[in-house]
């Protein structure tokens, strides 16, 4: 095992891939001579050059179609958004090329494409640089979506991801690439897209966290165990296909269950993995499913309002403890 | 209604369909000349241009049986016709090598009769049916025959304009020599991915032909009402090479797209052309066609590019009338072969409704 930053397990992983096939390349804006809005690029371009490593103009519509055209016609870019916020600005390309192309020429091409880059909110950025999109995208047929907790998940389904015949989304997080974690230095380390982690184990209650709001969850389960009530925590890591499976086994042992998602709360990941317990595990509910979210409101930029509006590790405890009946 | 500080009518779009020179009727777009080559210069035998007049006349035969057919209620969706305009594809296809890639809008059942989708799947793609080009998943708006490098139709205005650009990157990339060509409608000149796409080829010298089918109208929107200007003077600001094409005449447009072409091959570099012609029926089938007058589409109808074709025919002794009823009879029948194979066809089977979404055919699909 080795401890790596997030940026540096993304890194890894775009190293690694590209090493072993020419036709893996890297666009986005500042990611090639800037060495990356966040350095998770960084060297790439001294070692690979600008044939392979390009930077754009500021323009997530066209630069985003060129890269699905140049997946169509066989090779594998990465895209990289400065953040899913402006990726916006491409989302007729991811929606209604990228996703759709295949299945409207009857399976005559394939799109291997990933389009990477930190998602949700980073601090006090106010409204437009705040939103979470796993969601938004994972409502679309033909798209895999990837937000994953940890440097090691980050490796193991980046590399996935690059190797996917599929267009798939890999988010990430500002706020969390300088995190650090163990990564396994096996060869060719990988983790199947799809799959979800019982990162902690625990027999009261099921959270379901994701992203950023893993390490909410975290906070809220070490303040937990301190009262005697013992969290188990699932990172779903892949949010579309959802592995149910480890979740509704979760709940059937712990009978309760919470799910933080760093989304607003109408239609998004909360809301459709609380349907889908109540569909698969009614019988073994022993509490109504809650759910932390950000509220129905925009990201302010004033500090005490920002902070009202993230989910913080209290709401879940709350929200445990109105699972189990303590409060 | 509002009035300026000068007392003028407080007016956006311009309005009308003479608004360069008050009442008088006026023609949406200018055609430049033809050339003057003859078909040896241009390097046709009397054979090929045989094969040329066939090609286009199947091009319009097609969609003229493709609209009655959808008159009789036999399949449904959107019919965008292309009549008018074939002498731009069968131009394009004869000037360009088979493996260059050509990419489209949603106007496209004559780019794909010209790039090997055959009369037959086509005509099933139209109705629906699993024999159809794309296995009747895309309808009208999205042939497609990839084998052969045509990348298909797009139904969203402008939203190929970047996967022309990006399948040019991808020849550069791969150093293989393919030339793309992406067409384009003149409405799609005002999207915002028009600009980002060629802003990016020239920076980045990716080979590729962007090549607007100015049919003068951006469904009912006169050219000179949705867009400043004239749309060829669009590359002056990404200093991209340029030229205004008479897309009426088959003969013009082969000449100037082989010219391009080998440019474009040559020194890596894009073009923009402009090509200037007219489409015969309205932006859809439920077009009433208020927007512009009868006198206007007379006026082109005179300069048809099929007609046309045929005249030389005659005036030049390749072929006496007779000849001309054989071929047209021919096509007649194999687009009447056509409808048959697709009134027969089957509808694709309901396991085809989760068919190609992915890769895998085992992809865990949500429900």
């Amino acid at each position: 095992m080795a401890e790596l930053q997030f940026r540096e397990a993304i890194r890894a992983a775009i190293d690694e891939e590209m090493a072993q096939d020419e036709d893996i390349f890297v666009m986005g804006e500042e990611v090639a001579e800037y060495d990356g809005a966040y350095k998770v690029t960084e060297g790439l371009l001294d070692k690979y050059g600008p044939k392979r490593m390009i930077d754009t103009p500021i323009a997530e519509l066209g630069f985003a179609g060129i890269g699905v055209g140049a997946a169509m016609n066989g090779l594998r870019p990465i895209v990289e958004f400065m953040t899913f916020n402006f990726a916006v600005l491409a989302a007729d390309q991811i929606i209604n090329h990228a996703s759709k192309i295949r299945y409207m020429t009857g399976g005559q091409i394939k799109i291997p494409i990933v389009f990477r880059g930190p998602n949700a909110s980073a601090g006090q950025l106010s409204a437009t640089h705040s939103v979470s999109y796993d969601a938004m995208y994972a409502h679309f047929p033909g798209l895999k979506v990837i937000y994953t907790s940890e440097p090691a998940d980050a490796k193991g389904l980046l590399k996935s991801a690059i190797r996917d015949d599929n267009p798939v989304l890999f988010m990430e997080s500002e706020q969390m690439y300088g995190l650090k974690g163990e990564v396994p230095d096996e060869d060719d380390f990988t983790i199947p897209i799809g799959k979800a982690k019982v990162k902690r184990e625990g027999s009261d209650v099921t959270v379901v966290a994701h992203g950023k709001m893993y390490h909410v969850a975290t906070q809220a389960a070490n303040k937990l165990k301190e009262d005697g009530v013992e969290v188990e925590i699932i990172d779903p890591r892949t949010v579309k296909p959802l592995d149910m499976e480890t979740i509704i086994k979760s709940i059937k042992k712990t009978n309760r269950c919470v799910i933080v998602d760093e989304a607003h709360p109408f239609g998004g990941l909360a809301a459709e993995v609380g349907y889908l317990i109540q569909r698969e595990a009614f019988d073994y509910l022993d509490a109504p499913v809650q759910r932390v979210t950000l509220p129905d409101t925009s990201a302010p930029f004033a500090k005490n309002l920002f902070e009202e509006w993230f989910p913080s590790p209290k709401e879940v405890i709350d929200a445990v403890n109105s699972v189990t009946y303590r409060k | 209604m509002a009035k300026s500080k000068n007392g003028e009518n407080v007016t956006f779009t311009p309005s009308g369909t003479a608004i360069r020179n008050n009442g008088k009727v006026e023609r949406s777009t200018e055609l430049p000349g033809t050339t003057n080559k003859k078909h040896k210069t241009l390097g046709f035998s009397e054979e090929d241009l045989l094969d040329i007049f066939r090609e286009m006349y199947l091009q319009r035969r097609f969609e003229e049986r493709a609209m009655q057919m959808y008159q009789k209620g036999k399949f449904g969706g959107f019919l965008h016709l292309f009549m008018g305009q074939e002498a731009i594809s069968t131009g394009t296809v004869r000037a360009l090598n088979d493996d260059d890639d050509i990419i489209t809008a949603y106007r496209d059942h004559g780019w794909g009769l010209v790039r090997g989708v055959s009369p037959k799947e086509g005509m099933a793609e139209l109705y629906g049916k699993v024999t159809g080009c794309s296995k009747g998943k895309g309808g009208s708006m999205h042939f497609a025959n990839v084998k052969e490098h045509f990348w298909g139709g797009y139904g969203i205005v402008g939203g190929h304009i970047p996967l022309g650009g990006g399948i040019a990157f991808a020849n550069k990339y791969k150093q293989n020599g393919r030339v793309t060509a992406c067409f384009l409608g003149d409405g799609a000149v005002d999207q915002g991915a028009f600009h980002e796409t060629l802003n990016m080829a020239q920076n980045w010298k990716l080979p590729c032909i962007f090549a607007i089918e100015n049919n003068g109208y951006a469904m009912g929107t006169a050219v000179h009402r949705h867009s400043v200007g004239e749309l060829v003077d669009r590359a002056d600001g990404y200093g991209m090479k340029s030229a205004v094409v008479n897309g009426m005449d088959m003969f013009t447009v082969y000449d100037k797209m082989k010219e391009v072409a080998e440019d474009v091959r040559k020194n890596s570099e894009p073009w923009l052309l402009e090509i200037r012609t007219y489409r015969y029926r309205g932006h859809s089938m439920s077009d009433p066609m208020k927007y512009r007058s009868k006198e206007e589409l007379e006026t082109y109808q005179k300069m048809d590019p099929i007609e046309r074709m045929k005249n030389y025919l005659l005036d030049e002794d390749i072929a006496d009338q007779e000849k001309i009823d054989s071929i047209q009879d021919e096509v007649e029948e194999e687009v009447m072969e056509a409808i048959d194979f697709a009134e027969e066809s089957e509808f694709p089977d309901k396991e085809h409704l989760y068919k190609d979404v992915f890769v895998e055919d085992d992809y865990p699909f949500h429900r």
